[in-house]
Parts: C-alpha cells; sequence; structure tokens
C-alpha cells in the first residue's frame, strides 16, 4: 500500500514538474499568437471595436481581455475564423449595422467643408490632407472606409461612397 | 500549292448540336445604318479615350472622336455620319456585366458622309503598329485586345500566325460568313499581320462543320498563290476556338498555365481581325463595324448584319424583323459562354460577336441541383485539365489558397462542364463569382497591408510629435530647477512688481 502510494506520488510530482518546465520553456510566444490574430482580422484599423486599431485589438483577444466578436467590417466571417483559431464560442458581431466596408470610401462635400481638421486627425491612416481653414479632401486610394471621420466633422459633410464610380 | 492539314484534336471539349444555319444561310445584310449611336470611349484593355468632339458638331463617318490617352492606347471613331447629341455616361456591355462609362451619342443622317482615306502603309514596323493603335483595331475574337499589342513582338521570335476561324459557339456564324465572303481579304489582313510579327507561316483553322468558308478560303489562297499560307481543317468541337485550345489540337504543344501563346512561338488572331486590318491597309477605314451574328428562336429574321459600332441592340433586332411573340430572353454571346442581358438599350461593342434571343421551348430547363456524386465527368471534357468538382468545393468552403492551387485562374468559363454533370450543379457559374471574389479578397488584402502600414506610421509621427513636446516642457522644468532657480523667480517677482506698478 504505502510503496504504492509512493511511486504513484512521485510519478505525478515528476509529470506536474516536467509540465511546468515545458510551459516555460516551450510556451508559443505571445506575439506569434497576436500577429495571427491581426492576420484575421480585416486590419483597416477603424476602431470600432473600442481598441485604438488592428494590433492592439489583436493582442487583447490574445490576452484574453476582450470578446471576439467586437469587429463590425469583419463580420461574422472572421468571428468564425477566429473562433475556430482560438477555441472560442462564435457569437454574431455586436453592431454589423455602420459597419466600416472595404468597398466604400469617404467623401468630403468641398463646399460645405470649413477646415477644421478634426476628421484628418481621427483618420487612422493619414488618408485625409489639408490646412486649418482650408477645405480638406480624402485621397481615396488610402482610404479604408472606416468612417472614424465621419462623427468629428462638425457640418456633417462627409459620406461613404462606393470605392469604383 | 496550298496544303491542307487535319489536325486531331484538344483534351477534353464536347460534341454540340450546331444552329449556325439558322443565321448562316443568308449572305451579311451590309446596308444597316441605325437612328443613332452610342460609341463607348472606353476600351476593355487600357485607358478610355478622350472625346474631343462637342455637342451639336457635325461628324463624317470614320472621323476621329475619341483621342488616344497615351501614345500605347487605342483611338475611337464615329461610325456613322451626323451630328453628336450628347456626351455622357451610359451603359455598356463590358466582360460579362454592364457598366456605365462615358459614351459620346450621335443622331445619325442617311448621307454616309466618309472622312477616311487610303493611307500610306509604311515599311516600318513601330510605325504600323501605331496606325494599328490609331484606328482602334482591336481582337474581334471577343477579349477585345489591342491588336498592335499583340502584334509587338518581333523580338519574342513568333514562330506561325494562325488564324483562328473554328468559331465553335453552336449559334454564331459571325467569323463563318465572313471568310466566305471576304476570304482573300482575310488572308491578305493575315498576311500582313504575318509580315509584321516576322512569322513564317500562317496556319488558317477551320472547324470542318464549315465546308462553304473552307472552299472560299482554298480559292482565295489559291489565287493569293502564296507558299506561306495553311490551311487546317479541325474535327468540329467545342470549344475548339478558344486561343489554347487551338493551339493544342493543330500544333499538339501546350501554352503553360499563366502564359501567352507568344512564350512558345505563336500567335494567335481572329479572322475578323484579319479582315479589319486589310480594309483599313486598302481603304484607310478605322475599325468602325463588325459583324455580329442576331440569331435564335426569338428573333423573327435571324442573319449576320455588319453593323456600325455602338448601334443600340434594340435597333438591331427591329432591323431583323424584331423578336417573335414567344421570346424569353436575351443573351449577348453564345449559349455557352454569353451572358443574359436585361435590356436591349445597349450598344454594340467591338468585343459583341451575337446577339441571342431565345424563346421558351429553348429555354434551359431550371432543375433541382443534386449533390455531386462523383462521376468525374466534368474533369474528362475540362478542356483546360482542370478539376470542377474539387474547384466548386473549394469556392463553398471559400478557401482562397486551394483555388488557386487548383488553377482556377486557368478556367476559360467554357460550360463544358455544365453541359455534362448529371446533378446538374452550377459550375462554371461559381468559377466566375469565385474568381470575382479572389480578385476582392487580393485587393482588399493588398489595401489592408497599406491601411496597417499607414496607421503604424502615423503612430509613429504621433509619438514624435508628443516626444517633441514632453522635450520641451522637461527643458523649461530643468531650466528652473537648476542652480539660476532664484535669480529666475526674482525676475519674474520683478517683471510681475513692474506690470502693477504701471497699472
Amino acid at each position: 500500500m504505502a510503496t504504492a502510494t509512493l511511486i504513484l506520488s512521485g510519478i505525478a510530482i515528476t509529470l506536474a514538474i516536467l509540465l511546468m518546465l515545458a510551459a516555460r520553456y516551450f510556451s508559443s510566444s505571445t506575439n506569434e499568437v497576436v500577429e495571427k490574430i491581426e492576420t484575421l482580422l480585416p486590419r483597416i484599423q477603424c476602431a470600432q471595436c473600442g481598441y485604438p486599431g488592428c494590433r492592439p485589438y489583436a493582442k487583447a483577444i490574445a490576452e484574453e481581455n476582450a470578446e471576439i466578436n467586437l469587429c463590425p467590417p469583419g463580420g461574422d466571417e472572421t468571428v468564425r475564423r477566429l473562433a475556430n483559431f482560438l477555441g472560442r464560442e462564435f457569437s454574431p458581431v455586436t453592431e454589423p449595422v455602420k459597419a466600416a466596408n472595404l468597398n466604400t470610401v469617404a467623401l468630403i462635400s468641398e463646399e460645405l467643408c470649413i477646415g477644421c481638421n478634426l476628421c484628418s486627425q481621427a483618420c487612422p491612416v493619414d488618408a485625409i490632407v489639408g490646412v486649418h481653414q482650408r477645405m480638406h479632401t480624402v485621397i481615396s486610394e488610402h482610404c479604408t472606409g472606416c468612417r472614424l471621420c465621419v462623427s468629428p466633422c462638425p457640418v456633417d459633410c462627409i459620406s461613404l461612397i462606393p470605392r469604383h464610380g | 500549292m496550298v496544303k491542307n492539314h487535319i489536325a486531331k484534336s484538344f483534351t477534353g471539349g464536347i460534341k454540340l448540336n450546331a444552329n449556325k444555319n439558322v443565321s448562316s444561310s443568308k449572305t451579311i445584310a451590309e446596308q444597316f445604318i441605325p437612328s443613332k449611336l452610342i460609341i463607348p470611349m472606353s476600351h476593355q484593355f487600357g485607358p478610355d479615350a478622350i472625346p474631343i468632339v462637342k455637342v451639336n458638331q457635325r461628324i463624317k463617318k470614320g472621323e476621329l472622336i475619341g483621342e488616344p490617352a497615351d501614345k500605347n492606347a487605342l483611338a475611337v471613331h464615329a461610325s456613322c455620319s451626323g451630328q453628336v447629341t450628347a456626351i455622357e455616361q451610359h451603359q455598356e456591355p463590358i466582360v460579362g456585366e454592364v457598366s456605365s462609362s462615358t459614351c459620346v451619342i450621335i443622331q445619325t443622317n442617311k448621307d454616309d458622309d466618309v472622312s477616311h482615306q487610303k493611307k500610306y502603309w509604311p515599311r516600318d514596323t513601330q510605325t504600323r503598329l501605331n496606325l494599328i493603335n490609331q484606328a482602334g483595331i482591336v481582337g474581334l475574337g471577343g477579349g477585345s485586345f489591342p491588336t498592335a499589342e499583340k502584334l509587338n513582338s518581333k523580338s519574342l521570335n513568333c514562330e506561325l500566325l494562325i488564324l483562328n476561324g473554328a468559331e465553335c459557339e453552336p449559334f454564331i456564324s459571325c467569323d463563318d460568313v465572313l471568310m466566305r465572303e471576304h476570304a482573300t481579304e482575310v488572308l491578305r489582313g493575315g498576311m500582313a499581320m504575318m509580315e509584321l510579327v516576322g512569322a513564317s507561316a500562317i496556319l488558317v483553322c477551320i472547324e470542318d462543320d464549315k465546308p462553304e468558308a473552307l472552299n472560299a478560303v482554298y480559292d482565295a489562297a489559291g489565287q493569293l498563290n502564296s507558299k506561306l499560307i495553311q490551311i487546317v481543317t479541325l474535327p468540329t468541337r467545342y470549344p475548339a476556338g478558344g486561343e489554347k485550345q487551338l493551339i493544342e489540337a493543330v500544333t499538339g504543344k501546350e501554352v503553360p498555365s499563366g502564359e501567352y501563346p507568344i512564350n512558345i512561338g505563336f500567335i494567335c488572331q481572329n479572322v475578323g481581325t484579319a479582315y479589319a486590318l486589310d480594309r483599313y491597309i486598302q481603304l484607310g477605314e478605322p475599325q468602325i463595324n463588325r459583324v455580329v451574328t442576331v440569331t435564335g428562336q426569338g428573333i423573327k429574321n435571324p442573319q449576320n448584319v455588319l453593323v456600325p459600332i455602338g448601334s443600340p441592340i434594340s435597333e438591331l433586332i427591329s432591323f431583323c424583323g424584331g423578336y417573335n411573340d414567344d421570346v424569353s430572353h436575351l443573351i449577348l454571346g453564345g449559349n455557352m459562354m454569353g451572358y443574359s442581358l436585361h435590356t436591349d438599350e445597349l450598344p454594340v461593342t467591338k468585343a459583341t460577336n451575337c446577339i441571342l434571343a431565345i424563346n421558351k421551348s429553348q429555354e434551359e430547363k431550371s432543375t433541382q441541383i443534386w449533390p455531386c456524386i462523383r462521376c468525374g465527368d466534368c474533369a474528362s471534357v475540362c478542356p483546360a485539365k482542370l478539376l470542377p468538382q474539387q474547384i466548386v468545393k473549394a469556392y463553398t468552403n471559400k478557401n482562397f489558397n486551394k483555388l488557386e492551387e487548383l488553377g482556377l485562374k486557368d478556367c476559360i468559363e467554357c460550360g463544358c462542364c455544365d453541359v455534362v454533370c448529371p446533378s446538374h450543379i452550377p459550375l462554371t457559374a461559381s468559377f466566375k463569382n469565385a474568381k470575382y471574389l479572389t480578385e476582392e479578397a487580393t485587393t482588399h488584402s493588398l489595401l489592408a497591408n497599406e491601411a496597417e502600414m499607414r496607421h503604424n506610421l502615423k503612430k509613429i509621427r504621433l509619438s514624435k510629435e508628443q516626444m517633441k513636446v514632453d522635450r520641451l516642457h522637461a527643458e523649461l522644468k530643468s531650466n528652473v530647477r537648476g542652480d539660476n532657480r532664484k535669480s529666475m523667480i526674482n525676475d519674474a517677482v520683478n517683471r510681475s512688481r513692474k506690470l502693477r506698478n504701471k497699472k
């Protein structure tokens, strides 16, 4: 009886130590996980998840501080991919209505623009150019259609149009 | 003496019931002039032409109305005489869809004033190629690839020029009747092309279901008395007219995936293109018209018509007697590779080879789609040697890497797999959609990469700006904290006292 207990607890202790060592030396680096998660996201930096850009959101997901269904432009498709990769539960995107869309670009109505410069500060990819007190405009090739410039505009002169045409 | 060859067939493909006699029994109707023209300024390849005419301007047939955007771009000419009524956005059919582009609208008159005249045909190859672009000549097989660009390959060493008269689509007969009536011009145009590319011979390839065209080309070749022209009879098998399939059937060589025929020493040109080039050399006429097959059970009087580019399809159909009462829908192109149109208020473009109106009896009955039974018939008929059932599986799983691996981009959308599939799976439609989605995914990932890079750059810029501000603050603070702290405080107190005293 005593020998059996000793042997079994001995095996348990050795395995526990081995597992601890393995966790320390063979852990997949968080960075790699973050990078992989980021490639699964649409990476248009729209910040609608509440994090300033896709990488911070990916980091939050990797650290299990954020839900995986916060990305409106990615849609359910992205949530599904994330759920598959992380082994988490699928749930539909929280607010898919005002989704940012790569097929749209922002358009500043040039007659209405007062040159307040708020939109260009909001733009995550520096796609809006203009000088204070002068008309601003969107470089449509760089615009990701993230809609971040729409709400800061005090005169509501920014609209989203289809990318081509 | 003209040599005759009989070619073997290519891999895959199917035998289809021909319906060519419906339209090919009559000669080409050449007197069609529409009341208005909608001439698109866009090209399928290269930048759009820039309209140089004004509203109300009177113009002659063959006059330049759209200037090429750069020196390798194509010009656009008026295909009838008349008066410009508008320059506006109008719908036109482009590669499988209807989209909007800038068009010049012309109210035609019946004067038929011709502005073009025979020009000097220079000896220099580059000048000739420039002239071909200025005449707006593109391939008439349906791809509308700029002819000059295709012929500009002397450095690549072209052995053979292949004139494609196979025309395998069951309903289309425009190349057939063109060869019957204008074989000499076609061959002369082919010889001019051969000279341009430095090829050593021309192969004229015609399917064996067109005996009249074969005879006409034989006679014409005999009259031209050139040893360089060879005529190849192909067994009738769809899609023999596909560029890569034709080359495989005629030469036994296969064009590698993602490459052009010129990479293995061949250039393939449609017979209609050769005819257009000959018209330009002999008469100075730019490419302003083409032969269009108007056919199907839904048309009262099916025939081939010489149509000015930009004619509305509706007027072309009324020229052919109008629709029958039981017409059900309109297809642009043949029944295998064409696509349905929602309206006939569209212009005929250089890519329009056939307008097919079918009635209810010809309409494919919509049958239920059954699951794939893995019979493998689709793979054995695929002329591009692909595995349609695997591709459709990858498409339903949205697996883009797998799609690329399976060679989706080599699919020529011929529709053979659809015909043989016992489960009626819409294979070709899936492949078209899959191509579209792959393209979208690629552009999106490019955009996303760029967005990420720009976002990082912005972050770097912001942090640099923040660092500058921090540094300034630190400098001010350290100044105050240093040895001269007391004297600075005293100075400040004195300054404020002075100000107060002044008041």
